[in-house]
């Protein structure tokens, strides 16, 4: 599916703005994120990428700067976060999955405290979920017993199983062995396929290269410079995106 | 049979002595069980209650439990269990020896067990917050679902040992005559001019607190899992 160029972005980011004490981590980022768009943010480390998507559900508190999604500013004070976070699933560089539940558990949990569902609804999606990632065969095992790929994998079903409007990924595959991280990868081009909106922080060139519709470069605390991959790869119009370019990609 | 007089047997193993004195010291037995059973239960809830009432960071509440923390880990019990029984009178709160006993090691053992409880808390990673925040939970359920679980896990093996040392100063009653275990057998010591009872008082500490370590070991296995 492509991107929805006619409706109004489903996220919109206005001077957002983050510093921890004296240090400038976003310095003012402007941003729109279309429906059924893949955003891929790439950048040095401490760049800003990570603390950009950790402010956009607001697990980071923004310093200054606005963000609204899906039509409601969800910056503004008084806004109800947990109802906000069940439309934007997130994705962790550590997987983070609860190690005393089994797969199925990490993946119900909020299905049924946050959307209420009963039991054997949300066990019925959760095993769908669990399928679609291609782990149905693990719905009883706990996170310890699974390879990081999988459990990665699980831990994308736990952020899909609410369907979400937007999922964030924040570094997904750069915990994992080598061998593991094409079995990632490719549940994320599904959900792409699908036409799932995704903000994508990742090292992997070749996935910004082959699925982004946009690539953005960031660089101290602010977007240097974006477009559609074939123009940031190929012809960056920025010497920092050129010079990070060549540091990453002829490694 | 009696054993020969002045041998080993006679003085610690004297099963004639023991049953002389079996009826006061089984009366002290129950006592003894119903404290430690006190102890535990009440000790342990109210330092996991104190330790989550921590965790909302109200700086008042915080600093109110960490002096209540310090104080009573920091008081000898038998001082706690001297005030309570002798100085709170003048307060108007009069307590009993068993209860002024009792309700010393509950505060006693809350105090270690919040900060067992607390130190679970805050080795949970943080990672775990925040995925449950980012599935929308809240707060309250992000605690009860998510770090709860892990951080009494964590707790139980230290929890342990604080709640058998505390237990076992239920023998500190004795300084405010309780007549528990201890006091029991170490009257019937003197009368009968034999150690043998308090041979029998030891056996029955053991009846009290090995099964205690067996719950333990079961709980740490029903609730672990592989990492």
């Amino acid at each position: 599916m492509s991107v929805d160029r006619a409706s109004p972005p489903i996220l919109t980011i206005r001077g957002l703005t983050k510093h921890f004490g004296k240090l400038d981590v976003l310095k003012g980022v402007d941003l729109d994120v279309l429906r059924r768009e893949v955003i891929v943010v790439i950048g040095p480390s401490g760049s800003g990428k990570s603390t950009l998507l950790r402010c956009l559900n607001r697990l980071e508190e923004p310093s200054a700067g606005t963000i609204m999604f899906d039509g409601r500013t969800i910056t503004d004070p008084g806004v109800d976060m947990n109802k906000v976070r069940k439309d934007i699933g997130m994705v962790f560089q550590s997987f983070n999955l609860y190690p005393h539940l089994t797969a199925l558990d990490n993946v119900t949990l909020a299905l049924r405290r946050v959307l209420g569902m009963d039991k054997a609804a949300a066990e019925a999606r959760g095993r769908a979920v669990l399928a679609e990632v291609g782990l149905a065969e693990k719905a009883a095992v706990h996170p310890g017993q699974l390879s990081g790929g999988q459990q990665q994998r699980v831990g994308i079903a736990r952020a899909l199983a609410l369907e979400p409007k937007v999922m964030l990924f924040d570094e997904p595959t750069s915990a994992l062995d080598p061998e593991l991280v094409g079995g990632v990868l490719d549940v994320m081009r599904r959900m792409r396929e699908r036409g799932m909106t995704m903000l994508v922080v990742t090292h992997e060139m070749g996935f910004a290269r082959e699925a982004a519709d946009r690539v953005i470069f960031m660089d101290e605390g602010e977007i240097v410079e974006q477009g559609p991959p074939a123009q940031i790869f190929g012809a960056p119009q920025h010497k920092r995106t050129a010079s990070f370019l060549a540091r990453v990609l002829h490694r | 049979m009696n054993p020969e007089p002045h041998g080993l047997l006679y003085y610690f193993f004297n099963f004639d002595m023991m049953a002389q004195a079996a009826p006061e010291i089984m009366a002290g037995f129950w006592l003894t069980l119903g404290m430690a059973a006190l102890v535990v239960t009440g000790g342990t809830a109210l330092g996991l209650a104190l330790a989550v009432v921590r965790a909302f960071q109200i700086r008042p509440l915080n600093w109110a439990i960490i002096f209540f923390v310090d104080l009573f880990r920091a008081v000898p019990a038998l001082v706690i269990i001297v005030v309570v029984f002798f100085a709170l009178p003048f307060a108007g709160l009069t307590f009993s020896p068993f209860w002024a006993t009792t309700i010393s090691l509950i505060l006693v053992l809350a105090g270690f067990s919040e900060e067992v409880f607390w130190a679970g808390i805050t080795a949970v990673d943080r990672g775990q917050w925040e995925a449950a925040r980012s599935t929308g939970l809240g707060f309250l359920e992000t605690l009860g679902y998510i770090i709860l679980p892990q951080a009494v896990r964590l707790a139980i093996p230290p929890l342990t040992n604080w709640v058998i040392a505390i237990t076992k100063s239920t023998a500190l009653g004795s300084f405010v005559a309780v007549p528990e275990i201890l006091s029991q057998a170490s009257s019937a010591q003197s009368s009968l001019a034999n150690p043998s009872p308090l041979t029998f008082a030891a056996f029955l500490f053991l009846v009290i607190f090995a099964p205690l370590v067996m719950f333990t070991r079961w709980l740490e296995r029903r609730y672990g899992w592989r990492r």
